[in-house]
């Protein structure tokens, strides 16, 4: 079994559907630290997302997630509009053409993903920034292929790092983004980024689960 | 929350339509992507110049779209950068052959999406030249941040920058003109109460009744230190101290002194506080010879002020003085 298309298309719906749920949540971990429209922006991008979703479902992978970036990067805004927006365009790259992918496939993705956002944004680990959830997240991947292990287990390893990396930006002091202007002030608050990005990645986790190999 | 608009979603919306009807004899607004534009660009041989932020600075930056200031301005949805495809956009529809300069505003959305779009417009064949504003002398500026937000000067090399693109000047001669004014200018701000986006519904930050924040930004960024309310003199005294340290002032020097609104003080406070920068300054050694004294710059329902003060040379001081009209500021007209 691998991802297919259709699974793909579901993952964006669960995105769409958890970051609405919480949308409050990261609006108000925003307002700690930052300017408070995180969650806002996400749900509006994902709800221009879904609107393209009778275009894109009969497209290979590469093409929806192309789609998923330009109309995030068209309907966001904030910093977070040009990061998700290059995650995707990222990922749609590297998976351009294809009808499915196994788990090698969807690492390269997610690695794509992540050195596009490093490349837009320029941060780096221990920044208190999205880079921190998808970096653990990219490792765990990497070492769940020599392994062996099954797509559903990998996954499920990849959203815990990130989730671990999302804890990690607690007590950290940002260096970038909005957070870095309150420099100490910022410890002791979750990244709103590292949040979102948690949060795609468990989705992914979840509407794959039952994908055993 | 208390305020006059019908549904938080529709602000931006209903506002540009508001904009549409009151100034049509200066600007059109497009819309999907927004965009407001200067309704008679492109202007031939002439560089455009464009901005944009997010929404809730009124009048930066649509109000400044018109002769001798902006070319075109995008407004994001309130406090949030605007996207690329505005900037495109904007930026092809005030490109009258001889290139575009992008000013924007030192925040991490803005420099990216500004930058989205800069790449975008070159892959498209134009010619863009961006410059960022970081006038904000509360940020320390290290490589451990973002570096200093864009604020008061953004308003000022707006008008600088127009008036020396209405003479026909090149795009690196008005680039050039941008970067003297983001060189020479130092700001900084302080609130008295927070501000409710409209979409959040409850104030950004909780600021007691006793206390104010100096070093605020324009989104209720916190600043440098919470402190009990101070009097005016005082409090113009920890703005002004900052700002003309940053710089190695002269004595003699001339400067523009431009006291900002955030959008909840009233004129009556902000010449309280320009009578005391003045004093400071004239005091400091350095002469006012031009000034700027209300809310351009705000922060929603904010109540606070800013001060910029912005070193002047003849070229600046006669582009200052040039012809400008546009909803938010008008003279020589």
């Amino acid at each position: 079994m691998s991802i297919t298309r259709d699974d793909a298309l579901n993952w964006v719906k669960a995105i769409a559907s958890v970051l609405g749920e919480n949308s409050a949540y990261l609006t108000q971990l925003d307002a700690a630290i930052g300017d408070a429209d995180h969650g806002v922006n996400m749900d509006r991008g994902f709800k221009a997302v879904m609107n393209k979703v009778p275009e894109i479902s009969d497209k290979d992978i590469g093409t929806m997630f192309k789609t998923i970036g330009m109309t995030l990067i068209s309907t966001v805004g904030g910093a977070g509009g040009p990061l998700y927006g290059t995650f995707f365009l990222q990922a749609g790259l590297k998976t351009a053409g294809k009808m499915e992918l196994n788990l090698v496939d969807w690492t390269d993705a997610l690695d794509a993903a992540l050195s596009g956002v490093v490349m837009r944004g320029k941060a780096e680990l221990g920044d208190k920034t999205m880079v921190d959830a998808l970096t653990p997240a990219v490792a765990a991947l990497k070492q769940s292929i020599p392994e062996g292990q099954p797509i559903n287990k990998a996954l499920e390893l990849s959203a815990e790092a990130a989730k671990k990396g999302m804890e990690g930006t607690i007590p950290l002091v940002a260096r970038k983004g909005r957070a870095s202007y309150l420099g100490e002030r910022s410890a002791g608050h979750q990244d709103p980024g590292a949040t979102s990005s948690y949060l795609i990645l468990q989705a992914a986790a979840d509407t794959w689960k039952d994908i055993a190999s | 929350m208390k305020k006059l608009i019908n549904k938080p979603e529709d602000v931006v919306r209903e506002e540009l339509e508001g904009i549409a009807y009151a100034h049509s004899d200066l600007v059109k607004v497009h819309y999907n992507p927004n965009f407001i534009v200067r309704a008679d660009a492109p202007i031939k041989d002439k560089v455009g110049v464009i901005s944009g932020g997010g929404s809730g600075h009124e009048p930066m930056h649509g109000g400044f779209v018109g002769m001798g200031m902006l070319d075109a301005a995008c407004p994001g949805a309130v406090f949030t950068s605007p996207t690329p495809d505005q900037m495109l956009e904007a930026t092809k529809a005030v490109n009258g052959g001889a290139g575009v300069l992008h000013i924007v505003k030192n925040y991490t959305g803005d420099i990216m999406n500004f930058e989205m779009a800069a790449d975008l417009a070159r892959a498209e064949g134009l010619e863009v030249e961006a410059v960022v504003t970081d006038d904000d002398v509360a940020v320390k500026d290290s490589l451990y941040t973002a570096g200093r937000r864009g604020v008061g000067v953004t308003v000022l090399a707006e008008k600088l920058c127009g008036a020396a693109a209405e003479q026909k000047r090149s795009l690196k001669e008005v680039a050039d003109v941008c970067r003297k004014a983001k060189g020479l200018g130092r700001s900084m701000g302080m609130a008295l109460t927070s501000c409710t986006v409209p979409h959040v519904g409850k104030p950004t930050f909780d600021l007691p009744e006793d206390q104010m924040e100096i070093g605020i930004g324009i989104h209720g960024e916190p600043g440098r230190t919470r402190m009990s309310i101070k009097p005016a003199d005082e409090v113009v005294e920890m703005l002004m101290e900052p700002i003309l340290n940053d710089i190695p002032y002269k004595k003699g020097d001339e400067v523009l002194l431009f006291v900002n609104g955030m959008g909840g003080t009233p004129l009556l406070e902000l010449y309280i506080m320009y009578r005391k920068a003045y004093e400071i300054a004239e005091k400091f050694g350095v002469k006012v010879v031009r000034n700027l004294i209300g809310p351009y710059i705000t922060s929603l329902e904010m109540a606070g002020a800013s001060i910029t003060v912005l070193k002047m040379d003849d070229e600046m001081l006669k582009l200052w003085d040039a012809p400008v009209k546009t909803p938010g500021l008008r003279w020589g007209v």
